[in-house]
């Protein structure tokens, strides 16, 4: 593996290697062990041209645990802002050597994009690009799950998972649907129609419109961002209804299984898709997803850098 | 290929290296032992319960990865990497025992020496290896050893065990 652009790039062993190695890593941030030599002299540059907090603070927080120099590049306060194309921002970073990027970018496709160039030579990280992919938060979900449901197998066998909200705009959505389903887990998506996107009956997941009734059911669910910043359509009435028949609120955790456990990828809208005593109750892993995405993400970088390189347009 | 070592071979240098530990830290009190995996983890188990025997108290083993310490790692392609368990006596203040199948570069347990130091500080690192082969890079020696195996570097030692090949085993490849 050279970059990681989309869950699809990824074969099952592949997924498997990547959470089986956060699992040990995982152990390095518990114990006395809070940095390893690994990276030791590698560069990696964290490209944000677009708002984040948890994916970049992880990002940073795990290349510096494998002892790589990190350089954070947000498009406000550099180049991007006054229009610097993505070329030119990717040949500085060649020019810097550095040995990944990990970019988050509006525009769907941008590290495909920046992958497929002879701009730069580096590894490339999709840390969320539009409405397409968020592999690294699919994945830190996948071993959230497995840590919590999956009896110490290495894939996700069996297990049922709702993915609630705004399917439409979430590129965590689309990641996960086809992160579960290699894994071999169940994946039901619950949205109102307008909120789910042209084409998908084709996604491997099956669709349903009633949270109430997939509630019951599942092992996981994973609630998704109402995205107002995406908003500037009326996908629903307004919040109040939104809330009534897709929020998570304690009648319809009371109605969870008692394995079940509630994920949300941050951040939040309380109140909106998820009710404050919810997002705070015992069940809810809400902030171990985020201890997990440093794990998560030490063993991307691992996986991308530690081993021989690659040939050049290999992936 | 020849075999250099068989199954009671192997048993033998195992319970010899066992009574030597004993001997050398005066009992098995103040011990840790930490197998390289993943051969190393299994010898250590092994050595474990000989000297658990040996003493007539419970022994611990447990395992340390050095995967993300190696210094080849850009010069292989990627390797997965291993547990790391620490016996519930810790290390720190101890007299830990290494343990490890092959000695032959010492560029591993530079590593392992290393990945020690993060966990904590020993009051001394002893090593213990079933076959040394020779042909050091760093200045690392073996405090007890199976067996000593001359090769040339041409040549390769298999270490083959029940637990994970079904045999126990030492086989040398090619020609010398």
């Amino acid at each position: 593996m050279r970059h990681l652009l989309s869950i699809s790039d990824l074969n099952k062993s592949d997924a498997i290697l990547i959470l089986d190695t956060a699992t040990e890593l995982a152990r390095v941030s518990d114990g006395q062990v809070k940095k390893l030599p690994t990276l030791r002299g590698r560069t990696i540059v964290n490209l944000f041209a677009e708002d984040s907090t948890r994916t970049r603070i992880s990002f940073e927080a795990a290349a510096k645990r494998l002892s790589a120099d990190v350089i954070n590049f947000s498009a406000k306060g550099s180049s991007i802002s006054k229009g610097e194309s993505l070329k030119d921002t990717a040949m500085t970073l060649q020019a810097m050597g550095a040995d990944a990027v990990v970019i988050r970018h509006s525009a769907s496709g941008a590290p495909q994009r920046l992958a497929d160039s002879q701009w730069m030579t580096g590894s490339v990280i999709n840390a969320g690009d539009g409405t397409h992919e968020h592999p690294s938060q699919a994945l830190l979900d996948a071993f959230t799950i497995r840590k919590h449901l999956g009896k110490g197998g290495a894939d996700l066998a069996g297990l049922k998972v709702a993915i609630v909200g705004d399917v439409l705009h979430s590129r965590v959505a689309r990641s996960n649907v086809l992160l579960l389903n290699l894994l071999g887990a169940h994946v039901t998506l619950v949205a109102p129609p307008t909120l789910l996107p042209v084409g998908v009956e084709s996604w491997p997941a099956k669709v349903s419109y009633d949270l109430d009734e997939v509630i019951s059911q599942v092992d996981a669910v994973m609630m998704l961002r109402v995205q107002q910043e995406r908003m500037n359509d009326l996908f629903f009435p307004n919040a109040r209804e939104y809330s009534r028949y897709f929020g998570l609120n304690s009648q319809r955790l009371a109605m969870m299984q008692p394995h079940a456990i509630i994920m949300h990828p941050g951040p939040m809208n309380r109140g909106l898709e998820i009710a404050a005593e919810v997002a705070d109750s015992a069940r809810s892993v809400i902030v171990e997803q985020v201890a997990n995405g440093v794990s998560i993400r030490m063993a991307i970088l691992y996986v991308l850098l530690a081993g021989a390189p690659l040939e050049a347009g290999s992936n | 290929m020849s075999i250099a070592l068989s199954a009671s071979d192997i048993s033998r240098a195992l319970t010899r290296i066992s009574h030597e530990i004993v001997e050398k830290n005066q009992g098995a009190e103040n011990i840790t032992l930490l197998g390289i995996p993943t051969r190393g983890a299994h010898l250590a188990i092994r050595v474990a319960q000989t000297i658990s025997t040996i003493e007539s108290r419970e022994i611990q083993a447990g395992m340390l990865d050095i995967t993300m310490h190696r210094d080849d790692l850009r010069m292989r392609p990627l390797r997965a990497i291993m547990s790391t368990t620490i016996p519930s006596v810790g290390i720190e203040g101890r007299d830990v025992v290494l343990i490890d199948d092959v000695l032959y570069s010492g560029r591993t347990i530079r590593a392992a020496l290393d990945a020690l130091g993060e966990l904590g500080r020993p009051r001394s690192v002893q090593l213990a290896v079933l076959v040394d082969r020779g042909h050091r890079q760093l200045p690392i020696r073996a405090d007890f050893v199976g067996k000593n195996l001359p090769t040339s570097s041409n040549q390769s030692v298999r270490v083959h065990l029940v637990e994970i090949d079904g045999a126990d085993e030492v086989l040398i490849e090619g020609e010398g």
